[in-house]
């Protein structure tokens, strides 16, 4: 069913909201968390509401998000660490949900955008349209705070749990499947790697000089 | 498993300390039982077991931009999995060090095994990972420091395979 025919049915479901205008607002609150995203949509999200040396722009590896944020919240258990992505990239790491809720990161919130498509490949469906809840799968999986939002004021109250300190936080927001004006981001690989070194682990650290020894 | 094992898995994990790594995931393998043992009582390093080899990948490459070293322990079936994930730390020159225990090669006693067994070399190498592959015992724990040092001093994705004959290959039927 398409999204028109869909609002027609269910008018409820049609004041869908607005992914551009979620990722801005938990962006707003990010303090010095890490993110890491998606690929595609909730890549070009971060970059064009909220562009910071801090994020991980993804490009690569659709279905790794969760698990590059895993590697980082472990790698670094004082800062936050907010993974951003969309329906089609969470489904297709499916058994990482699994793999986090046994590690139980306090610091990592995962937050999908679900739009119920594959926005970039030509709007086809995904199986969260047809009944799969992905809140409930890490529920399964082990999560302790894993829940489903519809509206504005559960999205609000989702906030404080995505920036909190209890953890690991899985929120599924169901969203538009509307694609808003977009920029993307930078694509040199290397480049979003040291900017990304540099600002949280230093220059000294990320790109170490060396005094030869004497022999 | 046949009884090839002997101390290198001890010495392995003596070079991954040695090496600074802090983080180990990995999906089981009989040939990587010990070196697993070895790190989850290293309570310095986090031990972590995925569900798919990709998962470590992935991980590792979030554990580079957070700081830390990461290896990936996996057996050659799974190398398959990891192919399309290895984009990412290879087009960021990310480092990555991968330790394959290899199936379908030296005196393999099933043939399911085979197609994986002798196309990891290629599957890895087609992506741009650098493969050293060790069939000895005493040079297989030399050959992870190198592979370390080059993998973390150059930003390459580096994966050692551990041959059958070094580890002795599994005979349920001899």
């Amino acid at each position: 069913m398409t999204p028109e025919k869909a609002a027609k049915k269910n008018p409820v479901r049609a004041r869908k909201l607005l992914r551009r205008e979620l990722v801005e607002a938990i962006l707003a609150r990010r303090g010095d968390a890490l993110v890491v995203t998606g690929l595609g949509t909730t890549c070009y999200d971060v970059f064009s509401v909220g562009d910071n040396p801090l994020n991980f722009y993804n490009w690569a590896g659709m279905g790794g998000a969760a698990m590059v944020a895993l590697g980082l919240a472990l790698a670094q258990p004082k800062r936050r660490v907010l993974c951003i992505t969309g329906d089609g990239e969470m489904l297709m790491g499916l058994g990482s949900l699994a793999t986090i809720a046994c590690e139980k990161p306090k610091n990592l919130s995962i937050v999908v955008m679900d739009n119920e498509h594959y926005v970039e490949t030509g709007m086809q469906g995904t199986h969260t349209g047809r009944g799969v809840d992905l809140a409930a799968m890490a529920k399964g999986a082990g999560f302790a705070i894993a829940t489903n939002v519809t509206n504005e004021v559960a999205f609000r109250r989702a906030l404080s749990l995505i920036h909190g300190n209890a953890g690991p936080v899985f929120v599924n927001v169901k969203v538009s499947p509307a694609q808003p004006p977009m920029t993307l981001p930078m694509r040199d690989g290397p480049y979003i790697r040291s900017r990304f070194r540099d600002a949280l682990l230093g220059p000294e650290i990320a790109h170490p000089t060396m005094v030869p020894s004497a022999t | 498993m046949a009884e090839a094992i002997t101390g290198w898995p001890d010495d392995v994990y003596t070079e991954l300390d040695a090496a600074g790594i802090r983080q180990v995931s990995y999906v089981p393998d009989a040939g990587h039982s010990r070196l697993i043992q070895r790190c989850r009582s290293n309570r310095a390093m986090r031990t972590v077991s995925l569900t798919t080899e990709e998962e470590g990948v992935a991980m590792g490459l979030g554990a580079w931009l957070g700081g830390v070293r990461h290896v990936l322990l996996l057996q050659s079936s799974g190398v398959g999995n990891t192919i399309n994930m290895l984009a990412a730390p290879i087009e960021m020159r990310v480092p990555l060090l991968m330790l394959v225990t290899m199936r379908g090669e030296w005196a393999e006693f099933n043939p399911w095994q085979l197609p994986m067994g002798q196309g990891t070399r290629a599957a890895l190498e087609s992506v741009g990972t650098l493969v050293y592959a060790v069939d000895r015992a005493d040079e297989i724990a030399e050959t992870v420091a190198a592979a370390a040092r080059i993998a973390f001093n150059t930003g390459r994705v580096v994966a050692v395979l551990i041959g059958q004959r070094a580890i002795g290959a599994k005979t349920w039927n001899k």
